[in-house]
C-alpha cells in the first residue's frame, strides 16, 4: 500500500515544476512579453548567457539596468536547473529546443503549434493553464482549438 | 558630506517617484526644446521605421486596448493613460521600455521629441 502512494506521488511529482516562490524581480522583469519560465527550466550555465546577451534576447531587446540583471542572474544562479534534465545544454539555451522538450512534446504536430491561438511553442500557457506557477501536470493539459 | 550624501540618494530615487503622464511629457517636451506634436506621434507610433515591427505591432493601432506581443503573444495592458491608471506614472520604468521597444523599432534609441510626440498622442486617446 505505502509503495504505491509512494509511486503514485512521484509520478504526480514529475510534471510540476514548482520550485521556490520566484524572485519578485524575475516574475516582473521576465514575465513582461512572456511567461516567466520556471527556473529549473534551463541550466545554470544557459541562464547566465541569456543574462548577458539580453539586448538581443531571441531577436528583442529585453536590456536590464545592471543592478537588475544582477539581482536576477545571483537568483537564477541558485535555483536554476541541475541534474539530470540540465546536463544537455539545449541549443540557442532555448528551452523548446531541449531534449526533454522535444521529448515530452513528441506528439504535438506542428499544424497544431501554428494555431493561432498557440503560435509558438513558448507559448506554455495555451495548453497549460497552471504554466505561471510551475504545474505542467499532463491531466491539466487542455489544447486549445 | 552628509548632505552630498543625501543628494546622491535623492539623484539615485527621484527617476522612480511617481509622476503622472502630463508631468513626464513636460519633461520630454523640455528636453526636446520643440513643442510637442500629438499627429505627429500617431505617425510614429503606427508606421514602420525601417525594421518589420511598428510600435502598433504590439501595442495596437489605438492602444485603449490591450495588445499582443508579436512573437509571445503575452497579453500588453492599454498603453494609453486613460485606459490604464499605471501609465506613465514612473519615469525609471518608461525610460526602460523606451530603451528596448525604439531598439526593436528603430535600431537606435528614441529622441526626446519623438518620446513627446507619442505621448502627447497617447494621453488624447479615449
Amino acid at each position: 500500500m505505502l509503495s504505491l502512494w509512494l509511486g503514485h506521488s512521484a509520478l504526480a511529482w514529475a510534471d510540476s515544476y514548482r520550485g521556490p516562490k520566484p524572485l519578485p524581480l524575475y516574475t516582473e522583469e521576465c514575465g513582461s512579453c512572456h511567461l516567466a519560465y520556471p527556473a529549473q527550466l534551463l541550466p545554470k550555465a544557459s541562464w547566465h548567457r541569456l543574462l548577458m546577451g539580453l539586448d538581443h534576447h531571441f531577436g528583442s531587446n529585453a536590456s536590464l539596468d545592471p543592478k537588475t540583471r544582477q539581482a536576477i542572474d545571483t537568483w537564477l544562479q541558485a535555483y536554476g536547473g541541475e541534474g539530470k534534465r540540465a546536463r544537455n545544454v539545449p541549443p540557442d539555451d532555448r528551452i523548446t529546443r531541449a531534449s526533454w522538450f522535444e521529448r515530452k512534446h513528441r506528439r504535438v504536430a506542428k499544424a497544431t503549434w501554428a494555431r493561432p491561438s498557440i503560435q509558438s511553442p513558448a507559448n506554455c500557457a495555451a495548453c497549460h493553464p497552471d504554466a505561471a506557477a510551475g504545474d505542467f501536470e499532463d491531466d491539466d493539459v487542455s489544447i486549445p482549438q | 558630506m552628509r548632505n552630498a550624501l543625501f543628494s546622491i540618494l535623492l539623484i539615485g530615487v527621484a527617476p522612480s517617484w511617481a509622476a503622472t503622464p502630463a508631468e513626464l511629457l513636460a519633461d520630454y517636451t523640455a528636453q526636446a526644446g520643440q513643442p510637442a506634436d500629438a499627429q505627429r506621434g500617431q505617425q510614429f507610433f503606427q508606421n514602420q521605421h525601417g525594421k518589420s515591427w511598428s510600435c502598433a505591432t504590439c501595442h495596437g493601432q489605438t492602444p485603449v486596448t490591450p495588445g499582443r506581443h508579436a512573437n509571445t503573444q503575452k497579453t500588453i495592458e492599454p498603453l494609453a493613460p486613460a485606459a490604464h491608471p499605471r501609465r506613465f506614472t514612473q519615469a525609471s520604468k518608461v525610460e526602460k521600455w523606451f530603451r528596448r521597444n525604439c531598439n526593436d523599432v528603430l535600431d537606435r534609441a528614441c529622441t526626446p521629441a519623438e518620446k513627446a510626440d507619442v505621448l502627447a498622442w497617447l494621453i488624447t486617446l479615449r
